[in-house]
């Protein structure tokens, strides 16, 4: 005979306020096998799991049932006070009547409360037939994989391996860096951005505990927290990266041209390129797209140039496949297309730039040598209009969310265009001036005193081309008049979304992305840098768009998490596996192709399935998929879902 | 110009009516302008669209029937295209035009038998239905 107590929370007035608590108990007392009941206002507090522990040992409980909050809340602090009263962990069951009864019938309480003892009373049926389970562990591999090198990347990448872990780096583009490495100066203190970055890409390239994979993809992830098993596709650049030493001779001979992504398109690259002469790694790749040779056998300069003979016309993408115990994304972001706004000319008109084309036209090693100079004649402009919010804050055109940056740069780069363009007038239009971070309300006051710039706040309907300017029809709602600018040049702070390829990385780490698409945190509060799967951690713009000290802080913080993972060595794993009834297996192995986990395998020799315990996170698809019931989740046996629906 | 602002006078009334009649709704105007920026008639109108917008947010009724905006709205929905928050501007614009129509005491409205027959037919009917319907209690 079991001996079960029930423990109903009040959760305050969350659940008291709704569900008859009294009836509760008395109901479930009647169950055969209730030994013990009980409510309490907050079975959480210190208090209440003192209560839940002596209960046990009071009246020899052999099985608890709490209807309290969902398990993702408490059920690790309950299992912990069960054990600590001696009883097994995986003898203590939650029953949700919180979010499934109290809060979604908060009109019908009588119904609400037939629902909650009925959910009880199977709780304490499957109670009754769960067995003691010990969870087994499995040691962590003390490897990270860090997916991005932005600035989020490098910086999560350098702080786990200067933590004494092995971080293996995967960036798709040929060199590392990502947006920061296009921008000029930046602010709030206007340090120029190749000066505070090259040192970190430097120390990322020689550190002895990472490794570098650039123009590379993450194409498989398998395995779980502690042991994932990736597999990193490295793309052909038809150049031996490891022997050329990135002279250059190859790139300064090709005859074929194409638009240069990390320009922006504001000027061409060669078909074999590196994106910038401070780029690291600097050895070039091969744009197949582009090469002739690749594309019809004719030229061959690179190979005949090249001293060394690094050029390989045959080499392929290379496949690897590493082990890894924890991960972190930092994939970053993209700006919106300017073709989505058609009432700015849809990317037609030369002069309407994007924020990031200006960063190039101001930078050094930009296509005007860092000289403002507008597209469509090299002219210097005089008049610039600079448009905030641009497809941000705009649910019904664009996305609904606030960018977050482009307040402050947008100030930074009217403030750098008159630091050039000194007879130059720059006009910005604002909805609203975003600019709460430490020192930014004094940067974008310092702006506009110094440089005079004019804030108009309104938005801009058109931008259309007239007699060589850009014209902007615009608003200033403050005093109410509509305003017309003969623009020469005008910079779009588009807004920031996910970096393309965010939404392929999430599947294929099986994370979620949120509704914008960045990719989704644990808890918006509590667990920022966490996502919903154990061991993956997030950090930049790949959550959410942000600046520099964000990012990097940001970075850290994901790296101390996977720094802390990595320093567990063992981790506890699941102890609800799936277990195989091998007189019933018929080796048909469709659990193995089931299984999202890589758990499942087939014994060839016996003839049957089999489960690797370490692996098994207890989803239940290989039990869901095996017509010959033969697959079982222990503690959630099919006998103990029947009893649980006849108690319904 | 100062306005003193007591509960009542969110005159819950012309919001409702504002909004029956307009099928919009005001408060979700971010008053960001965009609608006044690409008005054609925005720079001789008494206040702008997104002016208008707000004063109809204060329930500010007897101002806004002093105004020419709504006379001067050519209804050519450049407004309703570009709003950010999918708000129909030019449906605020016609909602108050009436507003200002329905309550007088004679309505200047052109009774269809009053019209020549050879001119009947060549109005446009769509004219014609525009011409009564601002009188439909
Ligand atoms: C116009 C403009 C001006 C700015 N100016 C400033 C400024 O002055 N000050 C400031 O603090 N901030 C500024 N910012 C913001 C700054 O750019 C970001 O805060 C910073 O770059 C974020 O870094 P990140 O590493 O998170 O993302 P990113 O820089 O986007 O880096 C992401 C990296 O991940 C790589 N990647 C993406 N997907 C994959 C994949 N599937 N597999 C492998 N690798 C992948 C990308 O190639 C890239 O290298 C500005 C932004 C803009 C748009
Ligand atoms: S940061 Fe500023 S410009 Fe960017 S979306 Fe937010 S309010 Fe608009
Ligand atoms: S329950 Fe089955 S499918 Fe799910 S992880 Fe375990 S073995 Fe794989
Ligand atoms: S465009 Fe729309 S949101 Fe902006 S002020 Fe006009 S009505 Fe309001
Ligand atoms: S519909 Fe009326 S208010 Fe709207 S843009 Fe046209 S003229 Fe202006």
């Amino acid at each position: 005979m079991n001996r079960i107590g029930v423990f109903c929370c009040w959760c305050g007035s969350n659940i008291a306020g709704v569900l008859d608590l009294d009836r509760v108990l008395e109901e479930t007392a009647k169950i055969p096998g209730v030994a013990h009941t009980e409510y309490y206002k907050y079975f959480c507090s210190q208090p209440g799991q003192e209560m839940v522990i002596n209960a046990i040992r009071e009246h020899e409980l052999d099985g608890v049932v709490m209807a309290a909050c969902s398990p993702s809340m408490h059920e690790g602090t309950f299992r912990k006070a069960a054990q600590r009263a001696g009883l097994n962990e995986y003898q203590l069951e939650i029953v949700n009547v919180r979010e499934q009864c109290s809060w979604v019938h908060q009109l019908e309480k009588d119904a609400a409360t037939d629902k909650a003892i009925k959910l009880i009373a199977a709780m304490v049926e499957k109670t009754k037939q769960n067995e003691p389970l010990t969870a087994g562990t499995a040691p962590v591999v003390q490897r990270a994989l860090v997916i991005g090198a932005g600035i989020s990347g490098m910086q999560a990448a350098l702080d786990i391996a200067n933590g004494g872990c092995e971080v293996v780096l995967v960036e798709k583009e040929p060199s590392i860096g990502g947006h920061m490495a296009q921008l000029s100066e930046t602010f709030p203190t206007l340090d120029c951005s190749q000066c505070i970055m090259t040192p970190r890409m430097v120390e990322v390239a020689q550190h002895e505990n990472i490794r570098l994979m650039t123009y590379s993809n993450v194409d498989e992830v398998t395995g779980n927290v502690g042991n994932f098993h990736v597999k990193v596709r490295t793309k052909a650049a038809f150049v031996d990266r490891d022997t050329c030493t990135g002279c250059g001779l190859c790139i300064e001979k090709c005859p074929a041209k194409t638009s240069s992504e990390f320009s922006r398109g504001l000027e061409n690259r060669k078909a074999i390129y590196v994106n910038s002469p401070q780029a690291v790694p600097n050895q070039p790749v091969i744009d197949a797209e582009h090469c002739m040779y690749l594309l019809n056998g004719k030229c061959g300069v690179c190979k005949k140039v090249c001293e060394i003979g690094a050029i390989d016309y045959e080499q392929e993408d290379r496949f690897e496949e590493i082990d890894v115990g924890a991960i972190v994304v930092a994939t970053g972001y993209d700006l919106y297309d300017q073709k989505e706004f058609p009432e700015f000319g849809g990317g037609e008109i030369p002069d309407v730039i994007d924020g990031l084309q200006f960063e190039r036209l101001n930078s050094a090693s930009g296509p005007t040598l860092g000289e403002i100079r507008r597209p469509s004649d090299g002219k210097i402009p005089k008049q610039i209009v600079f448009i905030q919010c641009c497809g941000s804050r705009d649910p019904e055109n664009g996305v609904p969310y606030c960018s977050r940056i482009c307040c402050m740069y947008t100030g930074k780069q009217a403030m750098l265009y008159k630091h050039k363009v000194h007879d130059g007038q720059a006009y910005v239009f604002y909805m609203d001036i975003r600019a709460g971070g430490k020192g930014y309300e004094e940067f974008i006051q310092r702006g506009i005193e110094e440089t005079n710039t004019i804030y108009f706040r309104g938005r801009v309907s058109r931008l259309y081309r007239q007699n060589g300017k850009v014209m902007v029809s615009g608003v200033d709602t403050l005093s109410g008049q509509t305003i017309e600018i003969p623009a020469d040049m005008v910079v779009l702070a588009t807004a920031i979304v996910p970096s393309e390829g965010a939404a392929q990385v999430a599947e294929t780490l099986n994370v979620a992305t949120s509704e914008s698409g960045f990719f989704a945190e644990a808890h918006v509060k509590l667990r920022p840098v966490e996502t919903q799967r154990r061991g993956i951690f997030l950090a930049g713009c790949a959550q959410a768009p942000k600046d520099i000290p964000d990012a990097v802080s940001q970075a850290g913080c994901a790296a101390s998490k996977a720094l802390a993972l990595l320093a567990s060595r063992q981790l506890k794993s699941e102890a609800q596996v799936a277990i195989v009834d091998e007189e019933r297996c018929a080796a048909c192995g469709m659990c193995v192709a089931a299984c999202p986990y890589g758990a499942r395998t087939l014994d060839e020799e016996r003839n049957v399935a089999e489960v690797d315990e370490s692996l098994c996170e207890g989803c239940g698809a290989c039990v869901a998929t095996c017509l010959n019931k033969a697959c079982e989740l222990k503690n959630l046996t099919s006998r103990q879902i029947s009893t649980m629906v006849g108690e319904l | 110009m100062k306005l003193v602002l007591e509960r009542g006078d969110f005159t819950r009334t012309f919001h409702e009516r504002l909004k029956e009649l307009s099928g919009q709704d005001l408060f979700t105007c971010y008053q960001c302008g965009k609608c006044s920026a690409g008005c054609p008639s925005a720079a001789v109108m008494d206040a702008p669209p997104h002016a208008i917008v707000r004063l109809a947010w204060f329930g500010q009724e007897d101002d806004l029937m002093k105004l020419n905006s709504y006379w001067l709205c050519a209804a050519c929905l450049t407004c309703d295209l570009r709003c950010p928050k999918g708000i129909d501007i030019s449906r605020i614009m016609e909602a108050l035009r009436v507003m200002f129509l329905r309550p007088r005491e004679e309505p200047d409205m052109v009774p269809p038998e009053s019209l020549p027959k050879d001119m009947l037919s060549r109005i446009p009917q769509q004219a014609l239905v525009a011409g009564m319907r601002k009188y439909t209690k």
